[in-house]
């Protein structure tokens, strides 16, 4: 990706240290480290059970890693819990699609307005100027993320009743309401086909683009994100295999084996 | 949230039905002190039930434990307060089952579903037990059944049926209104996404504490009230027994043959509950002439309730209200 970006790459935002993770004896995720920089789309691959979802469940507080640091901006992430990792600036999606299912669509991208929404319950029950007035303002602004994903159409359909390509996007569209400053995406394309993949590329590339919006993605599709991704990192057994650009991905033989399933020793 | 000219619509056609047309048409005492007050008191009670299962998603049962703290918190502050208006007591009623509310949705934070629910139980069970226990809250009576006082209202009684029904319309129109604007706002949105998916909820930053205490806070303020005006203006007196666990099943029946997450489910379920016993000892006395023991028929009130909520739970999940939207939507398209 040679060409002029509106958000050029910068330093790291996102460091993970020397992370552990274990749940009893199993270990998901063994003294990984890699860092993610400010704008840029950065692709964790791996094969099955390599600690790929656990990594971003780490990140976004779900799990608490037991060794390692996540440092967030300069901030060391301890204590964490989703809500407060919300608070900071990450949003996600997730693997298996976590969508508020019996809500429209309009419904649940205005849930990532949460945070941009701050009347309280007596404001919102007596419909107090601000609480209209904010409701009105979140409401403009998913209405143009749900213009901007296509989705004007089924904007009130509860979404249970979607196919699942059209979940998808909702979710990203759920996560890019949330106006966060890092995006983590659990496998977007997911059981799409290649035009689906290819029309969820646009939209990844294009928020990369205009919002300077920061991408962490876990996606299997090899050539997705060999075209995507600034850069890769490659998780094996839990630990970090390989870490760098595409290109250079591509050539590393440790990633290679890891793929065709060469023996450990 | 904005208001569509049918919800005017709706709500003036509501307001001129409650207010003019039942005033003027029913004049049997009957019609209000059996039919309109219970009724108005145990939709609005099913609406704080709603609001923490339908919306909130959390199985909760002791909507009666919470009435009952609203009817006696409504009795001692009457007594002991002086001169306080009668619309303060009720709110203040309100806001102590509220505290109740709080503290008995507790254990949402830890275990969820049908374990929910039989710690909810709880609720039920320890406010009845701590109003029977403690002479005070019942003022050392010793009859165990406290008439409850009149309701005054800016220094006139309200005590005829109609005069109770017009202050309960009006305090239930209010409540109903606010309910309505939380579920359709952001208050709403917030509960529906605690039910369902919470951790998807936590990730975009809602605290499901937070939410679900606040749920649970706003449901037993609703059952307060509730419960303190069932008090007054059904039962005119106070006896914890009124509020046993039988009263919250059947806040929670209501709830879900009415329609779960609908404020309008709560008015419809209400009304199917209270109604249908006295349907069927009418068809009794009026077709069979008296052939049908009473208590046979009580008995087959019980079993419909239970075919109807097992065939409601597997075909229609979202209750009589969305039968309802069904069937005006095929009348639309006609």
């Amino acid at each position: 990706m040679a060409q002029e970006r509106r958000f050029p790459i910068g330093s790291p935002i996102l460091e993970v240290k020397n992370v552990s993770l274990s749940f009893g004896g199993v270990k998901a995720i063994t003294n990984a480290s890699f860092s993610i920089l400010t704008h840029e789309i950065k692709a964790i691959i791996g094969p099955n059970g390599a600690g790929k979802s656990s990594m971003l469940n780490c990140i976004n507080g779900i799990y608490q890693p037991q060794q390692g640091s996540i440092i967030f901006k300069n901030e060391l992430l301890s204590k964490v819990n989703p809500n407060l990792i919300a608070k900071k600036g990450i949003s996600r999606t997730f693997q298996n699609l976590a969508l508020f299912k019996r809500m429209s669509v309009l419904d649940n991208i205005l849930i990532g307005r949460r945070l941009h929404m701050n009347a309280n319950f007596i404001q919102v029950a007596f419909q107090t100027n601000k609480a209209r007035k904010e409701e009105i303002e979140n409401r403009k602004k998913c209405e143009e993320i749900i213009e901007f994903l296509e989705i004007d159409d089924i904007k009130n359909t509860p979404v249970g009743k979607l196919p699942y390509g059209l979940q998808k996007k909702v979710e990203l569209g759920r996560a890019l309401a949330t106006e966060a400053e890092v995006l983590l995406l659990d496998e977007p394309m997911a059981g799409m086909n290649v035009e689906e993949k290819r029309e969820m590329c646009r939209f990844i590339l294009k928020v990369n683009d205009e919002i300077g919006t920061t991408m962490v993605l876990i996606e299997h599709d090899m050539g997705v994100v060999m075209d995507i991704s600034d850069n890769v990192v490659v998780l094996d057994y839990g630990k970090t295999l390989a870490d760098g650009p595409p290109s250079e991905i591509r050539a590393n033989q440790d990633v290679i084996d890891a793929y065709l399933g060469v023996a450990h020793d | 949230m904005e208001y569509t000219k049918n919800d005017l619509i709706n709500f003036l056609l509501l307001m001129i039905i409650s207010l003019l047309i039942i005033p003027i048409t029913v004049k049997s005492g009957y019609w209000y002190s059996s039919i309109l007050i219970p009724w108005l008191c145990l939709a609005l009670a099913s609406i704080g039930q709603q609001i923490v299962m339908g919306y909130a998603g959390q199985l909760a049962l002791g909507a009666a434990g919470f009435m009952a703290a609203g009817a006696f918190a409504c009795y001692n502050l009457i007594l002991r307060v002086p001169d306080i208006p009668f619309f303060v007591a009720l709110a203040l009623s309100g806001l102590i089952a509220a505290a109740f509310g709080i503290l008995f949705g507790l254990p949402s934070l830890r275990v969820r579903g049908i374990y929910l629910m039989v710690a909810t139980l709880a609720s039920q069970f320890f406010i009845v037990w701590m109003i029977d226990k403690f002479g005070w809250f019942k003022n050392y009576d010793s009859s165990g059944i406290i008439t409850a006082q009149d309701i005054v209202i800016m220094g006139k009684s309200f005590t005829s049926p109609l005069e109770m029904y017009l202050v309960i319309v009006f305090v239930v129109t209010v409540l109903t209104l606010l309910a309505i604007n939380m579920a359709r706002g952001s208050t709403g949105r917030n509960w529906m996404a605690v039910r369902d998916m919470d951790i998807a909820a936590e990730s975009m930053g809602i605290s499901l504490l937070r939410t679900k205490l606040q749920a649970f806070a706003i449901s037993a303020f609703y059952c307060g009230v509730a419960g303190a005006l069932f008090a007054f203006t059904y039962l005119k007196s106070l006896e914890p027994v009124a509020f046993d666990i039988k009263l919250s099943f059947k806040i929670l029946f209501m709830v879900i043959l009415g329609g779960l997450g609908t404020i309008s489910g709560a008015f419809i379920g209400a009304a199917f509950i209270l109604l249908f016993p006295v349907l069927l000892n009418s068809i009794g006395n009026n077709v069979f002439h008296g052939a049908i023991d009473a208590t046979i028929i009580s008995s087959i009130e019980q079993v419909v309730f239970g075919v109807l909520i097992i065939i409601f739970m597997i075909y229609e999940p979202l209750g009589m209200a969305k039968l309802w939207d069904n069937i005006r939507l095929k009348f639309k398209k006609k």
